[in-house]
């Protein structure tokens, strides 16, 4: 017999990986200890963190939270011993509701309070799809919060038990019909717009009857003409019905039936509502105005193609500030004279267009890495140009697009902090000279710093995490 | 294993291609193309890389654009208009070397998208259909699982499943299984014979030459973008008679 002979009698059993490779020991040793040079660099780290902490800490701890103003702060902290350093919170206790509300009427802010409760209501049904059970939970939830956030700010009892209602039953078409809620999502807009700006109720109603006829001429005559020419000619129906018809329409029916809530001017919004509004209305509008214009980049159509590449290169070749400052000044000299055209919802457009040229490129990236076959095999299988988009191609270029999305969405809320450049109250500058201009405050530098960049930290780093489970929700790869 | 039961040729024509010819910019890929296939024919084509017989195939779907000649699919003839195309691409089943699943849905996703969303089946009835022909290819159990959980043979025979659920009339073959393990190529090989033997008027791009054998009525042999020899299966294989095909059938069953 030969020495390369062999035979295998017995086929081995699966075992256990000895201790080193396993559990605890393992992460320290692959993570931490892996080499010399890692383990020196990890014991530094976290000397340097000890240190950071030791050093930072008690400033922290011992902040006095409650004073009128920052010499009182001081004294509070010189009584705590000689050279105790500490930070002044109280800033942020006194103008807690300026930082959230801006200038909004003291009594109102029920409705922006209500407005936010309603849009975490309306928007987990679509991010957390599927988790029905946990989604009516959770808006139960908001909702008994609400209840005692409204209580807390001396809401009318009748708002209040209103709001409680609504949850209740918001709650409980979650629970049972949780499919329904998308219509929550939907009407959510102009609820949010009546409940912010305020006005007759018919204002919101006409803007979303405008979407509504456009959807309705656009169904009725997609199978005839096509999708883009019948989605044009909706588009240009809701804006005739938008500037002359409503009017026409909703001033009857206020006269009939006057519901309205006080109005507020957009002067008067500011701090984290300001950006709130500007952040998730431009996020809204960004992401499918940025999926046509990736899809018209790769149009074979020579006059699409070169309009989406036009707008795409013009505006990511422009600074956002230069943007906004049209939105300020520029927008004003285009428009007929007399229009009334607001300041927050020219920004909101032109931020929106701003993020919608980047989310156009990181779309168009997803679909470069789609493989020639996908598109070939919905082609083979009879399927149409907008069929094969949005079964076949959209959910997996979304899907690959997700990182590049969601960076494009941070990046978007923190620029709203650039709005203070056109005279807006954002938290980070407007709100801040405004509450450092009192007398009372002045020379406080750190604490609304560190607050306006923790909320904002929050925020960024809910949709990063948001990202991730989103993108092992989509997972299918494998397990 | 016995050849194809020889049966008559229908004298219905399938596919009707006269003078085609078609070019990449400058490149003269198809040359002057004359095939006529009956109903329920099934023919192989073969030859050496880049000699246009996955393009020719391509071309009887309009996933390529012939310039020249005509391609008659069921009575239709293909130009650039979009409802010809669609009719055909709905009559014409088309199976991938790389299968083409949709990866972000289910198996049965995969099978009722098309009948759902181009021939508006109700759901219900589309699902019964993609189980028939899941049971058909032997893997109804994956039924639930999406493709990236399954093996390439298993693959590419819900590929074959998916175009099947559009009752297609014609089904092409664009080398179903060069991108398989030798393990797995038989199970392809066999769902096809089974479609073969049910009646199915079939052109396949292969190099399995005993698939060639025992299921075609005729092998076509292509090379440079023109048609070189065609012949019944025996007589292609025993006696072959351009040099051309001589040399290509000593490379392919030489070793």
């Amino acid at each position: 017999m030969s020495d390369l002979s062999f035979v295998r009698q017995q086929m081995l059993p699966a075992a256990t990986p000895p201790v080193t490779e396993r559990g605890a020991v393992k992460w320290l040793r692959e993570n931490l200890f892996s080499g010399w040079l890692n383990s020196i660099l990890t014991v530094l780290a976290v000397v340097s963190l000890f240190y950071l902490v030791k050093g930072s800490l008690p400033w922290v701890s011992n902040g006095v939270w409650k004073a009128n103003s920052l010499g009182e702060c001081r004294a509070r902290l010189a009584e705590m011993g000689p050279g105790t350093s500490g930070a002044c919170w109280a800033i942020l206790v006194e103008r807690w509701n300026q930082f959230i509300f801006g200038f909004f009427p003291n009594t109102l802010y029920w409705r922006p309070t209500t407005a936010f409760a309603l849009f975490i209501a309306a928007l987990a049904p679509v991010l957390y799809y599927g988790l029905n059970r946990a989604n009516a939970l959770m808006i139960g939830l908001v909702g008994a919060v609400l209840v005692l956030i409204l209580a807390g700010l001396g809401t009318d009892t009748w708002h209040i038990l209103l709001s409680a209602v609504i949850f209740a039953a918001l709650a409980g078409a979650g629970w049972f019909a949780p499919k329904h809620l998308v219509y929550l999502t939907l009407a959510f807009p102009a609820l949010a717009y009546y409940l912010l700006w305020g006005g007759s109720i018919w204002g919101p109603v006409g803007l979303m009857a405008g979407f509504g006829l456009a959807i309705l001429i656009w169904m009725q005559l997609q199978r005839s003409l096509g999708m883009v020419v019948s989605a044009s000619i909706g588009l240009v129906v809701a804006v005739v019905w938008w500037l002359w018809l409503q009017a026409l329409v909703t001033g009857p029916l206020h006269s009939l039936l006057p519901i309205q809530l006080e109005p507020v001017d957009s002067d008067q919004f500011g701090g984290f509502l300001l950006s709130f509004v500007i952040g998730i209305t431009a996020i809204a509008g960004s992401l499918p105005i940025g999926i046509l214009l990736a899809l018209g980049r790769r149009s074979d159509m020579p006059l699409i193609k070169l309009i989406c590449v036009g707008f795409i290169e013009f505006v990511r070749g422009v600074p956002l500030i230069t943007m906004l400052f049209t939105a300020s000044l520029l927008l004003a000299y285009f428009l007929p004279p007399g229009t009334n055209f607001d300041l927050i919802l020219r920004v909101i457009i032109l931020v929106t267009l701003f993020s919608a040229a980047y989310i156009a490129e990181v779309v168009r990236g997803g679909l470069a890495a789609l493989p020639r076959g996908q598109y070939e095999a919905a082609d083979a299988l009879g399927l149409d140009y907008w069929q094969a988009q949005r079964l076949i191609i959209m959910p997996q270029a979304l899907k690959i697009s997700i990182p590049g999305i969601v960076s494009s969405f941070i990046g978007l809320f923190k620029d709203t902090t650039l709005v203070a450049l056109v005279g807006l109250a954002d938290p980070l500058q407007g709100i801040r000279k405004i509450v450092l201009a009192d007398i009372n405050w002045k020379g406080i530098f750190w604490e609304p710093f560190i607050f306006v960049g923790l909320i904002f930290f929050v925020v960024c780093f809910s949709m990063s995490r948001y990202s991730m489970y989103l993108e092992r929700k989509l997972k299918t790869d494998h397990g | 294993m016995a050849t194809a039961p020889k049966m008559q040729l229908s004298e219905e024509v399938a596919i009707q291609i006269t003078g085609m010819n078609k070019w990449y910019g400058t490149f003269h890929v198809l040359r002057d193309i004359n095939i006529s296939v009956a109903r329920g024919e099934r023919i192989v084509i073969c030859g050496p890389s880049g000699s246009g017989k996955s393009t020719l195939i391509r071309c009887i779907n309009r996933l390529e654009e012939h310039q020249k000649g005509q391609i008659i699919v069921d009575g239709t003839e293909l130009t650039s208009d979009l409802k010809n195309i669609d009719k055909v691409r709905s009559e014409v089943g088309m199976v991938f070397q790389h299968f083409n699943l949709f990866p972000h849905l289910t198996i049965l996703e995969n099978l009722t998208l098309a009948p759902i969303w181009v021939r508006k089946t109700p759901k219900r009835e589309a699902d019964e259909v993609a189980m028939h022909f899941l049971g058909k290819v032997k893997i109804p159990e994956q039924a639930h699982k999406y493709p990236g959980q399954l093996s390439g043979g298993q693959q590419q025979r819900v590929a074959i499943a998916r175009s099947l659920c559009m009752k297609p009339r014609i089904m092409l073959f664009d080398e179903p299984t060069s991108a398989l393990d030798p393990e797995m190529i038989k199970e392809v090989l066999d769902t096809m014979i089974e479609l073969a033997h049910d009646g199915m008027t079939m052109l396949c791009v292969t190099h399995e030459m005993g698939f060639a054998r025992q299921v075609a009525n005729r092998v076509i042999f292509m090379d440079q973008g023109q048609v070189v020899e065609q012949n019944e299966p025996e007589q292609f294989f025993l006696n072959p008679q351009s040099e051309r095909t001589k040399l290509f059938l000593s490379q392919i069953l030489g070793h």
